[in-house]
C-alpha cells in the first residue's frame, strides 16, 4: 500500500491518506481526491538523515574517495517539501543540482540493531530529491546547512510504500528527468553502505524512531537546473516525485498569492 | 516570566514559576511534586560550530592546512535531532568505548515567530526567550565531516529547566558557567562569540525559515570539560536558571 500526508486546498488540517493506483487519494472518511486536487506533504515526520557520497561513482564524479564510514548529515523540517511543489533556485549562483535518492522510513524504535535484523525496523520506502547548491559549499567544511538545508530544496514523496511491496530494495533503478530528458540513472545495488549497514551504524550510537527517514545517497549524473525546469526523480517500484524550479522572485510572488 | 514543560501522567504539560518559586500547572493548579522536566522547546535545535574565539584560535593553524586551506567564512551549522533532546534532571548515558565526552555549556535561543530573511536590527523581535543548554559531544578531531556520531547520541542536548521571556535577557551579555560535581569548571561569555545572536538569526533565516519552538545554540567553547559516568554536570546562566544532569555509563543504562 501507498501512504501519504496531504492537505486539501485552503484547509490547515493534515490528512494521512492511502493512495490508489491512479494516484488519487482516499481520506479516512472515504472521500476521494485526484492527484492534482490536493497539496502533497512530506510523507512522514521525524529526523531526516542524508548520506553523502554513498555511491562510489558519484564520489568519483566529485573527485572524492568513497568514505570508509558513512558520511551522514541531518536535515531540518525547514527544507522539506512535497510532491508537485516548487523548489527555489537562489539568484546569482552558478550550479544547483538534483540528487535522486531512495528514502528508508523507519517503522519501529531501533537501538543497537544488527544488520541481520535491520530490515525488520523498516516501515517502507519513499523518494527524495536532495538538491544541493554547490556555490555555497565551502571548501571541505561539513556539507553545510546553506548547501543542503535551504527552504524548499528537499522534496520528498509522493508517498511511502510498504516495505513488503518492494521485493528487493538493494536492486532498484533510480532515474532523474529534467524537462522530459533522462539525465541521471543508477541502481541502489551500487550503494557503498547498504540499508542494513546504515541502520546498524546509526542505531549503534543513537535511537531511531518511527517516522525517521534515511535518504541513502545519489549516483552519478548531476547537472545544473534552472528556473522553469521540471525535475522528476523516480525510484523503480517506489514512486515518481515531480518538482518545479522557480526563481526567488517567482517564489515571492507565489507566497504573496497564497497569503 | 519563567515557563517550563514537564511530564504529568504521560502527557507534556506547561508549568509557570511564581515569584516565590512555586510551580503552577497550565490549568492553574499548584504543582507540589518534583516534576519530571522536558526540554522547554520542542522544535529543531540548530547548533553553530566554530563560533567561539577560543576554539577558532586553537584551530587557526590547522585551517591553513589541507583539506581546509582557510577558515570558514559562514557559520558552520549542525542539528541536534529529537533523540538528543532531554530535560533538566534527566540521566544521560555516556558511551565508555567511544573516546572522551565533553560538556558544552551554552545559551539556548528559543524562536517565537516564523522568521524568514530577518534583518540583524529586527532579529531579537523573533526571539520568544532563552533557556540553558548543554551541547554534549564526543571529541571533535575534524571539521571536515559532519559530526552526527559525536553530537547526536541520545540525551546529548539537555535544555531547561526554564524558558525565560526574551525581554529579561540581553543575549550580548550572558555568562555561562559550567559546574562539574558542584565545582565551577568553565566560564563562557557571549563577548567571545564571533557572531552575536542577532547576527546568527539573520544569517540562518536568510536561507531557511525558523519556526516557533526552534532553538539556536550560538556557541560552545573549546572542548575541555570532560564528563564521565558518575559525574553531575550543571550549566547556569544568571536570570535563566540552572540545568543539572547526572551521567551514567551507557552499558548500565541497558
Amino acid at each position: 500500500m501507498k501512504h501519504a500526508r496531504i492537505r486539501l486546498p485552503g484547509e490547515a488540517e493534515i490528512h494521512a491518506v492511502l493512495v490508489n493506483d491512479d494516484h488519487s487519494v482516499q481520506l479516512a472518511d472515504g472521500r476521494r481526491f485526484a492527484e492534482e486536487a490536493v497539496e502533497w506533504l512530506p510523507p512522514a515526520e521525524g529526523t531526516v538523515f542524508a548520506l553523502g557520497l554513498n555511491y562510489a561513482d558519484h564520489a568519483a564524479e566529485l573527485a572524492f574517495k568513497a568514505p570508509t564510514e558513512p558520511l551522514v548529515f541531518l536535515k531540518s523540517p525547514a527544507t522539506l517539501t512535497g510532491h508537485r511543489q516548487v523548489s527555489v533556485r537562489p539568484d546569482n549562483i552558478t550550479y544547483m543540482h538534483y540528487e535522486c535518492e531512495l528514502v528508508v522510513i523507519i517503522g519501529k524504535t531501533a537501538k543497537n540493531v544488527s544488520r541481520e535484523q535491520a530490515m525488520d525496523y523498516v516501515a517502507g520506502f519513499s523518494v527524495c530529491n536532495d538538491y544541493a547548491v554547490r556555490d555555497y559549499l565551502e571548501n571541505y567544511y561539513r556539507p553545510n546547512l546553506r548547501v543542503k538545508n535551504r527552504d524548499t530544496l528537499t522534496p520528498i514523496g509522493p508517498w511511502w510504500v510498504d516495505r513488503d511491496d518492494v521485493a528487493n530494495p538493494a536492486s532498484l533503478t533510480l532515474r532523474t528527468w529534467v524537462n522530459g530528458e533522462l539525465r541521471q540513472q543508477g541502481n541502489t545495488s551500487d550503494m557503498v553502505f547498504d540499508i542494513p549497514y546504515l541502520i546498524e551504524y546509526l542505531s549503534s550510537f543513537m535511537t531511531l524512531s518511527p517516522g525517521d527517514m534515511i535518504a541513502t545517497g545519489t549516483p552519478e549524473g548531476l547537472a545544473d537546473v534552472l528556473p522553469g525546469d521540471e525535475v522528476i526523480v523516480e525510484v523503480e517500484g517506489v514512486g515518481r516525485l515531480v518538482n518545479h524550479i522557480v526563481s526567488e522572485a517567482q517564489y515571492a510572488d507565489r507566497q504573496a498569492q497564497t497569503v | 516570566m519563567k515557563q517550563g514543560r514537564i511530564v504529568l501522567n504521560q502527557q507534556a504539560r506547561r508549568v509557570t514559576a511564581l515569584a516565590d518559586g512555586k510551580l503552577l500547572l497550565d490549568n492553574g493548579n499548584p504543582l507540589a511534586d518534583t516534576p519530571q522536566w522536558l526540554a522547554p522547546a520542542s522544535g529543531t535545535v540548530y547548533g553553530v560550530a566554530l563560533n567561539h574565539r577560543s576554539l577558532l584560535e586553537q584551530l587557526e593553524a590547522d585551517f591553513q592546512q589541507p583539506p581546509y586551506q582557510k577558515a570558514p567564512a559562514t557559520p558552520v551549522l549542525f542539528i541536534k535531532p529529537r533523540n538528543t533532546h532531554a530535560g533538566h534532571g534527566s540521566t544521560i548515558a555516556l558511551p565508555t568505548q567511544a573516546g572522551k565526552v565533553f560538556a558544552g555549556g551554552a545559551l539556548g535561543v528559543v524562536i517565537g515567530k516564523v522568521a524568514s530573511k530577518v534583518a540583524v536590527e529586527q532579529a531579537l523581535e523573533v526571539v520568544a526567550g532563552y533557556t540553558v543548554a548543554n551541547e554534549i559531544s564526543l571529541e571533535e578531531t575534524s571539521f571536515y565531516r559532519p559530526a552526527v556520531k559525536a553530537k547526536c547520541r541520545d540525551g546529548f542536548c539537555p535544555m531547561g529547566p526554564w524558558l525565560v521571556d526574551a525581554a529579561a535577557i540581553d543575549p550580548l551579555k550572558v555568562e555561562i558557567r559550567s559546574y562539574l560535581n558542584g565545582e565551577l569548571a568553565e566560564t563562557n561569555h557571549s563577548r567571545d562569540w564571533l557572531r552575536s545572536v542577532p547576527q546568527l538569526i539573520a544569517a540562518l533565516s536568510q536561507f531557511m525559515t525558523l519556526q516557533p519552538g526552534d532553538v539556536i545554540i550560538p556557541a560552545t567553547p573549546l572542548r575541555q570539560l570532560e564528563i564521565r559516568p558518575g559525574d553531575t554536570v550543571a550549566v547556569e546562566i544568571d536570570g535563566i536558571g540552572r540545568l543539572e544532569n547526572h551521567l551514567i555509563a551507557e552499558e548500565s543504562a541497558q
